[in-house]
Parts: C-alpha cells; sequence; structure tokens
C-alpha cells in the first residue's frame, strides 16, 4: 500500500527511516523533533530527500536512484496541516471543492454531501475560514483534503494546535474517517493518547529512526519503549465490550479476557467495543485476591516480564488472558513481593482511572455501533 | 463662465486620462513579472535588476525624459527600429508620453506589488499543491487572489504618478497640443501667458479632484481586497 524509506541530513541530525503500512491509520510518534513531519513532507513530495524511495499503491512517486520524483500535485496524497491552511479568500465551500476541481478526472472517493456529514460541517459552507474556530477550519481542512480524492490521506499533528475540548471534538471524525471512509491515513504525531486512540500500526521514531513498528496494542504492550512512549503516559491496551450499567452507582462494566472491569458512566450500547488504555502507573500487583480494598477491578495474571535496570522505578508485564497489562513498581515493591516471572498475581486497577483520556475508541470491528465516547 | 472648459483645456483632460490609462495598463503586466521575479527568483544580477527598477524613483526627471529621448527618439537605437519595423512612433507622440509616464510610475507599481507577494504565506501554495493544482493554478487561483489589493495599490499609484508627470515628458515629447499636453504640461503652459490663470485654476481643480477620486478608489478597492483576502 504505502511504502517509505527516506535518508536525509539536516545539520548533526539524520533521518534515516523506513517503514511499510497495509492502510489503515499508520501513526507516526516521537517526540518533537524527530523529523515526523519532514518524512510526511517527503511523502506528500513537498520535501526531496537526499535519498529517498516512496511508493504507494505500487505507484513510484520519489527514487532517488532512477531520479523519479512524482510533483505533489500529481500524487493524489491529501494533506492535512498542523495549522489548517485554508484558503483564506474562499468560503468553506470553495475551499471543500478546490481539490475536487482539479481531481474531476479521478473517479472514486467521497462526495461532497457525504463529507459535509461525516465532519459536521453543513452549518459552515458560506462561512469564511476567518470566522471558524479552530476545530472547525481543522475538520474543514479534513474534509478539503478528502474531496480531493487521495489515494493516502497524511495528517501532520491536525490536533497540536487545538486545545483539549477542541482535540476531543475531533477525534470522533478521524475515526469515523479511519472506519468509514477506508482511505489509508498516515498520522504524525507527539501524543500517546492520540494515538492509543486512534492508530491501528504504530510507528515509534526516535532519534530519526524507527525505534519500533507493529500493531499498535501490541507496540504500547512492549515495556522496553517506555522510554519513548512516554513513561507517565505509557500503557498497556485492553480489547473490551459495553457489558452493562449499573445507574445506582454511576458506572459501567466492560468484558475484558480476564474478567470484568468497572469503570465510570460512559453512555454507550451494551455490546459496543472499546479500546481501553491502562496507563502502567494505576496499576498495582497483590499476591493474593485483596480484601478489604477500595478498588473495584481486579485482574488475575502472570507476570510474563520483568524491565531489566538498577533505577528505582520497575515496569512489570502481566499477562492476563492473553492480553497483555503493564504495571509500574517501585523496585522495592518487586523485591518485597518477589516477583518473578511465571508467578500468578492480581492486578489492581482503581476505577478513577478509566477517565475519558483512557478510552481508546470504538475499535473498527465496532464502527457501525457508531461510538463516540471520548467527547464525553 | 468661470467652470466653462476652454476646448485646449478639455483636450489636456482627455488627454491625461488617456495617457495615464495606458501608462498604467501597459506597465501592469510587465510590473507584475518584475515584482515576481524580484519577490521569488533566486538569479544572478537580481540587484542589479532591483536597481533599474528603482533608477527614476531617485534620477531627476529630466535625465529620464532624455535618456528615453536617446533611446526611443527617431534616430534612437530602439526609436529607428520600433518605427522602422513595427511602426511603432514614440517620439513627440500622446504615446510617448505614456511611456514617459510608465517608467517613473513603474517604480512604485512594483514596490507596491512586490509588498503583497513578499506577504503571502508560501504554505497556502504547498497546500494548494497538495490539492492538485499545478504552479500555474497555484499562482492563478491562490497567489493571484491573494496580492490583488497590491496590484490595484500600484495600478492607482501609477495611474496617479501619470497623471502628474511633468519633467521626463516635456523633456521626451516636448507639449505639443492635443498631442502630447496633459494637465500639469498645460497648466505650465497657461502660467507662461498673459491672462491664463483662469485656465490653469480650472485645470488645477481638476487634477486636484482626479487625484482626490484616484486615492480614494484606489483606498476603497484595496480595503475590499484585503479583507476578503484575509477571510473577513
Amino acid at each position: 500500500m504505502l511504502s517509505v524509506a527516506i535518508t536525509h541530513r539536516l545539520g548533526s541530525f539524520t533521518l534515516d527511516v523506513a517503514f511499510d503500512s497495509e492502510g489503515g491509520l499508520t501513526a507516526l510518534f516521537g517526540r518533537s523533533g524527530a523529523g515526523k513531519t519532514s518524512l510526511v513532507n517527503a511523502i506528500a513530495g513537498l520535501f526531496r530527500p537526499e535519498r529517498g524511495y516512496v511508493a504507494v499503491e505500487g505507484e513510484v512517486l520519489t527514487d532517488s536512484a532512477t531520479r523519479t520524483f512524482v510533483p505533489p500535485h500529481r500524487r493524489r496524497i491529501g494533506y492535512v496541516f498542523q495549522e489548517g491552511r485554508l484558503f483564506p479568500h474562499l468560503n468553506v465551500r470553495q475551499n471543500l471543492l478546490y481539490g475536487r476541481w482539479f481531481a474531476s478526472g479521478a473517479k472514486g472517493g467521497s462526495e461532497l454531501d457525504q463529507v459535509v456529514e461525516l465532519l459536521g460541517i453543513g452549518a459552515l459552507l458560506t462561512r469564511r475560514p476567518a470566522n471558524l474556530s479552530g476545530g472547525e477550519k481543522q475538520r474543514v481542512a479534513i474534509g478539503r483534503a478528502l474531496l480531493s480524492r487521495p489515494r493516502l490521506l497524511v495528517m501532520d499533528e491536525p490536533l497540536a494546535s487545538l486545545d483539549e475540548a477542541r482535540r476531543a471534538e475531533i477525534l470522533p471524525y478521524i475515526e469515523r474517517l479511519r472506519d468509514e471512509m477506508l482511505v489509508p491515513i498516515v498520522y504524525v504525531s507527539h501524543s500517546i493518547a492520540e494515538v492509543a486512540r486512534l492508530a491501528t500500526t504504530l510507528v515509534v521514531l526516535s532519534d530519526g529512526e524507527v525505534a519500533a513498528i507493529g500493531p499498535t496494542a501490541e507496540i504500547m504492550g512492549r515495556i522496553d519503549l517506555f522510554p519513548l512512549t512516554g513513561r507517565a503516559e505509557a500503557g498497556a491496551i485492553l480489547a473490551t465490550r459495553v457489558a452493562g450499567h449499573d445507574p445506582q452507582f454511576g458506572l459501567t462494566t466492560l468484558k475484558v479476557a480476564a474478567g470484568e472491569l468497572r469503570v465510570p458512566y460512559f453512555d454507550l450500547p451494551v455490546g459496543t467495543a472499546l479500546r481501553v488504555r491502562v496507563r502502567a502507573r494505576d496499576v498495582m500487583i497483590a499476591l493474593a485476591p485483596p480484601q478489604g480494598l477500595s478498588a473495584l477491578n481486579v485482574l488475575p495474571g502472570t507476570v510474563t516480564e520483568i524491565s531489566a535496570g538498577d533505577g528505582p522505578i520497575v515496569q512489570v508485564r502481566l499477562d492476563c488472558a492473553g492480553e497483555a497489562l503493564i504495571a509500574r513498581l517501585t523496585r522495592r515493591s518487586v523485591e518485597t513481593l518477589s516477583l518473578t516471572r511465571g508467578l500468578r498475581v492480581y492486578a489492581v486497577i482503581k476505577s478513577i482511572a478509566f477517565d475519558q483520556h483512557a478510552f481508546a475508541g470504538a475499535t473498527p470491528a465496532a464502527a457501525s455501533a457508531d461510538a463516540e465516547i471520548a467527547d464525553g | 463662465m468661470f467652470f466653462g472648459f476652454s476646448p485646449d483645456e478639455l483636450t489636456a483632460i482627455k488627454l491625461s486620462l488617456r495617457v495615464g490609462f495606458w501608462a498604467m495598463a501597459g506597465s501592469l503586466p510587465i510590473a507584475l513579472a518584475v515584482a515576481m521575479l524580484l519577490g521569488r527568483g533566486r538569479f544572478w544580477g537580481r540587484s542589479l535588476l532591483n536597481v533599474l527598477v528603482h533608477l527614476p524613483l531617485v534620477m531627476p526627471p529630466v535625465v529620464t525624459g532624455y535618456i528615453l529621448l536617446i533611446l526611443f527618439g527617431r534616430r534612437g537605437v530602439l526609436g529607428a527600429f520600433l518605427a522602422d519595423y513595427l511602426g511603432i512612433v514614440f517620439a513627440f507622440r500622446w504615446t510617448g508620453a505614456a511611456l514617459a509616464s510608465a517608467i517613473m510610475g513603474f517604480p512604485l507599481m512594483v514596490r507596491s506589488m512586490r509588498l503583497s507577494i513578499d506577504a503571502v504565506d508560501r504554505r497556502l501554495e504547498a497546500a494548494a499543491a497538495t490539492l492538485g493544482a499545478n504552479r500555474a493554478w497555484v499562482w492563478l487561483t491562490v497567489t493571484l487572489p491573494l496580492i490583488l489589493p497590491g496590484i490595484i495599490a500600484g495600478m492607482i499609484l501609477s495611474f496617479a504618478r501619470a497623471l502628474g508627470e511633468f519633467g521626463a515628458t516635456i523633456t521626451f515629447v516636448s507639449n505639443i497640443p492635443g498631442e502630447t499636453q496633459t494637465l500639469p504640461t498645460a497648466i505650465y503652459t497657461f502660467l507662461q501667458v498673459p491672462g491664463g490663470e483662469a485656465g490653469a485654476f480650472r485645470l488645477t481643480l481638476v487634477s486636484v479632484a482626479i487625484s482626490v477620486a484616484a486615492l480614494f478608489a484606489s483606498e476603497a478597492i484595496a480595503q475590499r481586497a484585503s479583507r476578503r483576502a484575509a477571510g473577513l
């Protein structure tokens, strides 16, 4: 589908990245200055790397070996920029249709009505970009890119310039894009919460190189990558399904492979599939089923890995009926409990830990349920 | 009758407007190309071109007129060629007055356009490219609308400069009633003859009125265009 290999020197920094993507949403995750923007600019043809190879759907767009370089306007790669970049002299409708006009020869893709409905921008069509909020601008920018009939959509930190509330407003639309439009997306982000929620494939970049690539849950569950995925925010992803609601206490029960989780109430139909990110710092470990404890969630599991190193903090990876769960403990606790690989233990998670940031959004399988939970 | 214009005066007014219009219209495409070149181009001789464009602004107008006479006179290098092969004559014709005015207004026009070209957010052009627009379309649909206020302001400045042009015009094409006698030269002529003050005064009022109207129009158009470009 998408195949990228870029080598480029920028001063003392060298970008040397290669990855393939087979559709879905591929997140390029890394700290600021990891070369993420240069990478997507190279994919879109806005930047010509010293050495590089970019192919989409089998068509070679950049190949320094054969001096191939297709200019950006012939690549059919939709680009959603961090700052929107709407044309100020055109209204929303004209902005949306701008790329459509140049793509009139191409087939397929989505129609204006469909995109307007998907992004909820029907009321904005006659407005000018200067009169839109940041979130509205970004939705229009997404629509504009979609309507140019792209083979691939690249999004460069589309939420970075927005505040928390605006982000929550847009995330569900990007999920719908991923699940309904079937356009492959390359999504650049330095927010682990966004990536956990959106990505099907995760590419972790560090110092201009690919540190890891794989399915999101697998990468998020690797404790050796914690320094890169952000120690405080990192955590495993569990696949769950809404099992029931408890209106008396305002709780929702989620079914996971190893048991049940009780979390603050979310208005979702029973049976909806959810991805839940459990931050490692919210997980405690007990040797026996705990008694007299306020935490509501206890999952049995087996210790599969304990991170190496001499630091005071240790990551412990558990296998809970086939799913990975990661706990962040002190080295002292690990020694007190004599945790070793293969030991049967109980993971304890406070319900409160499941705030809205923990919810990684509806999985592709549940797209029809139209789950938009995180905008609360 | 104080406000009854004599035929000579009417001729001067009409000629001035014609000269101003053609000076503006003729230099528009060249000025736009030069402004784009100076704003975007990276080539050898760029600063030389920049100096050349601004020369009429700082040289005495008489010098500019004299250079035009040398180049475009009947026996001038370019003048002889144009007259013999294309039948275009500038010397002592209204076209010469338009040429002199165009040259004098050229730096003003280019400067005004340059300012707006430099202010264009080039990231918008990159965005247009990712949406499928080639360079020509990007220029037509993004760059041009965004620099329109500067273009209009430049046109008005050039037109106003043409109406006021005196030194280069009188040196290059003289002061021939009905052919090269524009408002300023007509006023000058009136002041040279006894009893000409009334005519000079009437033409002065016309000059002032045209200038004020031109400035108001440019202000209004430029404001509308920049509001549009800013997305309001």
